[in-house]
């Protein structure tokens, strides 16, 4: 990456700049392939932009940085995509 | 243009400093998606310089410059001029400020950029609080809502940008919601291609500010359109043209939806409704919605 010199703080684009912000989730969105119907809600809505878009329309869930907000199960038409607690009662 | 024909390209960097269900990185992906990798931001103290994230790193992909809350406006007028003395004219630059720093402290710098016909767009991302110094009242939030500084609700109505913006006749006003992000797109493609100043409001109903779930974020600025507590439209060249939902109810094809559908989802107006329903209130909200119509279709029909 190009680093210029200036004198004044410059901040330089990086992935996860706060970190693996999927350890803030409490639900963890699991996507039903199956059901799927490629509408892409999911992709535009999601806040965080986690909902990887491939090249043929269908979706995967970055879960290095989800927030696990539940946009995208909200949003669903088709309900592919449920949320479950992170890590369940023992 | 359909959700599949939106760019792939992102320039909002995943692992951000932004809330679980942020509607402001929300509309900020769209901003870039229209706007293309060639913007140059311009960001007053808001949510938006948190979601920036903290130095020495950043979530955007685009060149931002910080700069105190009440100069926005102005701070892009000095880029779009260095800009322009250097011959990069086809650069993009955008101003995007919360609606504390347009309706109240940036509100000064704005209406000298828009009278100055600065080439630039500004967007306001309106979630009615400043919610970045943790929920209190701006000029934008709505009659009778609780925030840490009017604790027993709200007691002025917001006020209307819209109309103050329109009064500077600039070449593009629009007004957009983060629910609807096809008419958003199309609207700063539009932005994007006029030259001179143009103004952009996003509804933004912010999960911890408004209290309710962080899922419902989408929900919220649909029902925010349906039951006419904002309103979409665009004013070109002093024209002015509703979208969507807000079309229909400005012709009276549908009937708005009562407010009270949408005031008792968001906990900072949970004073109205326990432990006694304050009907009063409900009914002062509803009767100044209706107005504001009233007033729209005198105008605009």
């Amino acid at each position: 990456m190009k680093k210029y010199d200036v004198v004044t703080t410059i901040s330089y684009p990086k992935k996860g700049a706060m970190g693996k912000t999927g350890s803030w989730r409490v639900f963890r969105p699991i996507l039903d392939k199956t059901k799927c119907v490629k509408c892409l809600r999911c992709w535009i809505y999601c806040p965080e932009g986690t909902v990887i878009r491939n090249k043929d329309d269908t979706v995967d869930i970055d879960y290095e940085y989800c927030k696990g907000c539940g946009i995208c199960a909200n949003v669903c038409k088709v309900k592919a995509i449920t949320m479950e607690r992170e890590a369940k009662k023992k | 243009m359909a959700i599949k024909n939106l760019p792939v390209e992102e320039c909002m960097i995943p692992g951000s400093a932004a809330c679980p269900g942020c509607p402001a990185t929300m509309a900020l992906r769209i901003v870039f998606k229209a706007l293309g990798k060639n913007t140059i931001m311009v960001v007053p103290a808001c949510c938006t310089a948190v979601i920036e994230s903290l130095y020495p790193n950043t979530s955007f992909d685009v060149p931002v410059m910080n700069i105190a809350f009440e100069a926005a406006a102005a701070g892009a007028s000095g880029v779009e001029a260095a800009l322009r003395q250097q011959g990069k004219g086809d650069t993009t630059v955008v101003a995007g400020a919360g609606d504390g720093g347009t309706y109240d402290i940036g509100i000064q710098a704005l209406s000298g950029a828009l009278e100055r016909q600065t080439n630039f767009i500004y967007i306001c991302y309106n979630n009615q609080i400043y919610s970045n110094t943790g929920i209190q009242r701006s000029g934008a939030t709505p009659y009778a809502a609780w925030t840490t500084t009017t604790v027993g609700g709200k007691t002025e109505f917001r006020k209307e940008m819209g109309e103050i913006i329109q009064a500077h006749h600039i070449p593009y006003a629009a007004q957009a919601c983060v629910s609807y992000p096809e008419d958003l797109y199309n609207k700063l493609k539009k932005a994007k291609s006029i030259k001179g100043p143009k103004y952009l409001e996003i509804m933004a109903p912010c999960p911890p500010g408004w209290r309710f779930g962080m899922e419902k974020t989408v929900d919220m600025g649909i029902m925010a359109v349906e039951t006419g507590a904002w309103a979409l439209y665009e004013c070109e060249n002093d024209v002015v043209t509703f979208n969507g939902k807000s079309k229909l109810i400005l012709e009276e094809k549908i009937q708005r939806k009562p407010i009270e559908e949408w005031i008792k989802q968001q906990g900072r107006f949970g004073h109205l409704f326990k432990p006694k329903k304050d009907v009063t209130r409900i009914k002062t909200i509803e009767d100044h919605t209706d107005q504001i119509w009233k007033r729209y279709r005198k105008k605009y029909l």
